[in-house]
């Protein structure tokens, strides 16, 4: 738990790609930190003389004084400000790099990335916010927390958790053997630890700087929400897609099979970005190349992030459908019963909603006289309202918090292996070594807590 | 029946480690205190290991002392061997450990407690707490307190009208003894146990459980061969624990301990016989302590490790009977002696006292303030073992702890607190009143995160004004810590500020010490630094000094060596006091601060913290939960 005497900074703007993105910076340092990297527009230095309350053009520029971007800057001075602390709002074209890009030289030059509600906790705490308001901004508090919990664990699935486990358990290990042979020392002693530890940091080390360069690279995905279509052959999902996009990309036919090969479009609903994959109707086929569509949807439908599945109203379901059900039925799905223009539906929504084991959006469409399209688009929205999809820039800043840890991982051990080559006693290490335990548990939202004691217990014989 | 009626201040029942000091700091402090003893002739009673200190444990009796406690003094004055542990390493982890005259050192307590003006030691059973309940309009009860303490009950019939009490019951209450199949209801070692006042405290809102603990065989020295075995003998010269002990009265001859180990014949008598444990066999209900495991947890756990460490310790200058440490066990007896005797010197060994585990009642976590008085009964205080916790040292910090709390609230000061950034106490005490302890807590040094800052060099820097402040110190006491503070951070700022330049004597001198030779000038500290050179190294290219104490040079030394981790330690020390300054109103209603999440707004009712840092510490309450609750106290601060 951090006190609020530091320089924070996050994007303020909504999660699309705007036109306009801001980011705010809120904290004592503010000024001198943003000035590292913010040109006049006479290119120099200068944003301490900028006179508060206005807003002015300039530059963001990288640590070789490269431009990046142009910006408008408005500074608030302290108390005038949401924070009552020294306030400044970089407006930026909004594209999502530019954001990331000035996020991180901001981090880089000393600010932390705010906590879940943090703005709001220093308004309502500095006074800004009057005592009425003091229940909402609880629930602020709690509710982004939520969120943003949500938003780890979600990218954390899988692999990148279990490296971070790994790595937590080996200092973890580390320090619980340190710690034995200084508890009892006539039992567990020290002896030539000092170049295993070496080697063991050295590793894990590297390891981090390895997670800290992939998720760079992680970073130039496509923006959006991964969308994909699904539903049996016929069953309409090119029109939707056109529909959507508002252009003729799908080949639209009446003969079942025509979309065999998956055709990608991102597609911008309000403020919400999907990346939409249109899939081959899944059927069982033996016609190799529409068979290699089918499995390819399948595996698209396993990664995607929201589903929308359409059923042909007018048809009964087959053991196709059930097949795409159980595929699906964990997901965030959308369920359109389409061809409802028709006038001959066989299919209900409780024909559909028995199949799932929970609560969905079902919702009776059709792609020729355009209904029920609204109605999808809502149920879409609310996906994000209640924090069950989290949009890509969440994830963008998700991910900037863990390579924000990972630095500070990969800085702790790096002091350990220096008070080893210092040849300094093996109970300095643990205070460092703990530090980096600490900062990777913040990845995967686990704290620190009782572990070393019980790893103590659990792997060394101790006592009397 | 006419009944005796008492009025004095405190009552203290038990005269363990945790009594004794509790006692005395009340009495000292000039409290009528009665301290209530089942066996008068056993007091400050050592009923497991024979020596006090060791690993974290020697960090807090040097605390004791600091802030004007007992259990330093007497161990100097009783200790037969004494060795400072981890020398090899980092003076943070170093440690004190003494091996005690057990007779000795209780009979020398029993003295002490016996010469202290307003006490009285008692022999006999406390059997009830006498509370009166309070009203719903008394500000205590907005506090959270439902009675009041007026006094205890002897098992005579007396009544001893008391303004607190402090209990200090070890492992006495409802204790339970079990040697394999044999189960006796005593007290360690076939002392009185105490079966009547578990009820009273059950009936004032207390909750119990059962914990237990064990120790192993004592032998009759005559009949091992130590010639089997390594010895290990005491430092020389010996540093004491006191700070108030001249080293130079301490120089006493020593006797040795003794090391060997288990062996595979060992693990396969206990491995058969293992069904004959009454922890195996369910026969123990109490929950036992992992880092003093029998030597039965030990081959169960730890099935790869193919021998245990065994250490035989003298019990004292007037017996023969040694301790076996690290064979503790709960075995019957053929079995005990079977597994002994598999030990190298041990095979003709004579058991005088069997191994045995203990059961007894203690607290559950959560009914504790930080000062260690209940949350429900205002003036009842409480310390040791019976706290949840083991081990003689954390029992005499606690003891310290609360008797000095009790009589702060009987004077209407503020209460002693030691935070976890300034004392072994502080981590010890803020463990018990915050966390769910599911076994008897030991103190250790990876407990206390800011142990850089926390060494048994410094207890008396750190703490000693906190004794000033209550009263136990003495203005002469404290003074001299002033006057050595000043004597440290001159000599600090002198050696950073004297310079030497590249000269030849100075560059002839780096050479012959193995270091390498000046580039420019540099000062003494930064010569310090060097692992190859010292203070005491440098004193020949540093003639202006004078002539300062061995534990100023010390803290010199340390100071500038380590001056990085200690800095570092410094800032998150720095941080951590911003949050145990944002104390928590002693009347929030956690229902009513929504935003929390259920768990955490279980965990806070149940703990009920004094500030934002202690309330961060308790399993299961977030850093979302903690901001929410800043923003909760400030705005009932604002109303």
């Amino acid at each position: 738990m951090r006190f609020d005497d530091d320089t924070i900074c996050a994007i303020a703007t909504a999660m699309s790609d705007a036109g306009i993105g801001i980011i705010r910076i809120s904290g004592k340092d503010a000024v001198s930190i943003v000035d590292k990297f913010y040109l006049s527009a006479k290119k120099v230095h200068n944003l301490r003389e900028h006179a508060p309350n206005t807003i002015e053009y300039g530059y963001i520029c990288d640590n070789e004084e490269n431009i990046l971007d142009e910006v408008m800057i408005s500074f608030m001075k302290a108390p005038h400000s949401y924070t009552r602390e020294d306030v400044i709002e970089i407006n930026t074209h909004g594209g999502m790099m530019i954001m990331n890009e000035i996020l991180e030289l901001l981090i880089s030059n000393g600010c932390r990335l705010a906590d879940p509600g943090e703005f709001t906790k220093r308004a309502f705490l500095n006074g800004r916010i009057d005592l009425t308001k003091a229940e909402a901004v609880m629930d602020i508090i709690s509710a982004q927390n939520k969120f943003a919990l949500h938003n780890s664990e979600k990218q954390l699935r899988g692999e990148v958790y279990n490296v971070i486990s790994e790595l937590r358990k080996k200092i973890l290990y580390e320090m619980a053997y340190i710690e034995s042979a200084l508890d009892d020392p006539e039992n567990y002693d020290l002896d030539g630890y000092k170049p295993t530890l070496l080697t063991e940091l050295k590793e894990l080390s590297d390891k981090c700087m390895h997670l800290i360069n992939s998720s760079d690279e992680g970073k130039i995905r496509k923006d959006g929400i991964n969308t994909v279509i699904i539903g049996k052959p016929n069953a309409g999902k090119s029109s939707l897609l056109n529909i959507m996009t508002g252009e003729e990309r799908a080949i639209v036919t009446d003969i079942a099979g025509t979309t065999r090969d998956i055709i990608e479009e991102t597609v911008r609903m309000d403020d919400i970005i999907l990346h939409i994959i249109d899939t081959a109707g899944i059927r069982n086929t033996d016609d190799t190349i529409e068979k290699i569509g089918v499995d390819k949807a399948k595996k698209y439908a396993n990664d995607a992030e929201l589903i929308i599945y359409l059923i042909d109203s007018t048809k009964n379901l087959t053991s196709d459908d059930y097949d795409i059900i159980d595929l699906i039925k964990n997901k965030k799905v959308i369920v359109l019963l389409n061809k409802s223009d028709l006038g001959n539906q066989i299919v209900s929504k409780d024909d559909v909603l028995s199949r799932f084991e929970s609560e969905i959006p079902i919702i009776n469409t059709s792609m020729t006289d355009m209904s029920g399209i609204e109605e999808m688009k809502q149920a879409i929205s609310n996906y994000f309202l209640d924090g069950s999809i989290v949009p890509k820039q969440e994830l963008y800043i998700t991910n900037m918090r863990h390579q924000q840890a990972l630095r500070k991982t990969y800085d702790s051990i790096s002091l350990v292996i220096q008070s080893i080559n210092d040849d300094m006693s093996e109970d300095f290490f643990t205070v460092d070594l703990m530090n980096a335990y600490a900062s990777l548990g913040e990845i995967i939202g686990e704290e620190v807590g009782d572990d070393l004691v019980e790893e103590i217990f659990s792997k060394f014989c101790m006592g009397k | 029946m006419n009944h005796v009626f008492e009025n004095i201040d405190v009552a203290v029942i038990g005269a363990g480690h945790a009594g004794c000091e509790a006692a005395l700091a009340c009495a000292r402090l000039g409290l009528e205190t009665v301290v209530f003893t089942l066996s008068a002739d056993n007091i400050a009673f050592m009923p497991c290991n024979p020596h006090i200190g060791g690993s974290s444990k020697g960090h807090l009796v040097r605390e004791i002392d600091a802030l004007g406690g007992e259990m330093g003094k007497n161990i100097d004055k009783t200790f037969i061997q004494s060795k400072m542990l981890n020398t090899s390493k980092g003076p943070a982890v170093h440690s004190l450990r003494a091996q005690a005259d057990k007779l000795k050192y209780s009979l020398s307590m029993k003295a002490v407690l016996e010469s202290q003006e307003h006490l009285t030691i008692k022999q006999g059973e406390v059997t009830e707490l006498i509370t009166t309940d309070i009203d719903v309009s008394d500000k205590l009860y907005s506090e959270g307190y439902r009675k009041k303490i007026t006094g205890v009950k002897f098992y005579t019939g007396t009544i001893y009208n008391a303004k607190a009490v402090i209990l200090c019951t070890g492992t006495y209450l409802k204790a339970r003894c079990l040697c394999g199949e044999a189960i006796t209801y005593t007290g360690p070692n076939g002392l009185q146990p105490s079966n009547e006042l578990s009820k009273s405290l059950i009936d004032n809102g207390i909750e119990l459980r059962r914990f237990k603990t064990g120790t192993p065989a004592r032998m009759d020295g005559n009949t091992i061969d130590y010639s089997k075995m390594s010895e290990q003998k005491g430092d020389d010269p010996v540093i004491p624990f006191s700070f108030e002990t001249n080293p130079e009265t301490i120089q006493r001859e020593q006797v040795s301990c003794w090391l060997t180990y288990t062996n595979e014949e060992t693990h396969e008598i206990i491995r058969k016989n293992i069904d004959r444990s009454p922890i195996y066999a369910g026969i123990i209900e109490g929950i036992g302590p992992r880092y003093c495991p029998s030597i039965e947890d030990k081959v169960i756990k730890f099935p790869d490790k193919n021998r245990h460490q065994v250490f035989i310790e003298p019990e004292g200058s007037f017996t023969n009977e040694v301790y076996v440490d690290g064979m503790s066990s709960s075995m019957p007896e053929d079995v005990q002696i079977a597994m002994y005797r598999s030990v190298p010197g041990l095979e003709n060994c004579k058991i005088v006292k069997n191994a045995y585990a203990i059961e007894y009642d203690c607290l559950t976590p959560g009914q504790l303030h930080p000062s260690l008085e209940f949350k429900n009964v205002y003036g009842l205080f409480s310390g040791g073992q019976f706290n949840g916790s083991s081990g003689y040292e954390e029992a005499a910090a606690q003891g310290l702890y609360a008797g000095i709390n009790a009589a702060m609230q009987i004077k209407g000061k503020p209460f002693l607190y030691i935070d976890r950034s300034e004392g072994y106490i502080g981590v010890l005490v803020d463990d018990l009143v915050t966390k769910e302890n599911l076994e008897p807590y030991r103190m250790m040094t990876s407990r206390a995160e800011y142990r850089l800052l926390l060494r048994q060099d410094n207890a008396d820097l750190r703490l000693r004004e906190k004794g000033y402040e209550v009263g136990l110190i003495s203005e002469e006491q404290y003074n001299r810590v002033l006057y050595k503070k000043k004597c440290i951070s001159e000599e600090v700022e002198r050696l950073k500020n004297t310079f030497v330049g590249a000269s030849k004597n100075i560059q002839e001198f780096m050479t012959a010490h193995g270091s390498s030779t000046l580039k420019t000038a540099c000062s003494l500290a930064e010569l310090i630094c060097r692992p190859e050179l010292s203070y005491k190294i440098i004193s020949d290219i540093d003639p202006d000094r004078s002539e300062l104490d061995d534990e100023i040079i010390d803290q010199v030394e340390i100071s500038i060596k380590y001056e990085g981790y200690i800095e570092r330690q410094q800032r998150q020390v720095d941080q951590f006091k911003k949050l145990e300054h944002k104390l928590i109103p002693a009347d929030i209603n956690y229902d009513d601060v929504l935003s929390l999440r259920l768990e955490a707004r279980q965990k806070l009712k149940k703990f009920n913290p004094t500030n934002i840092g202690q309330a961060s510490r308790i399993g299961g309450v977030n850093p979302a939960d903690v901001s929410v609750l800043l923003v909760y106290i400030d705005s009932m601060n604002r109303k």
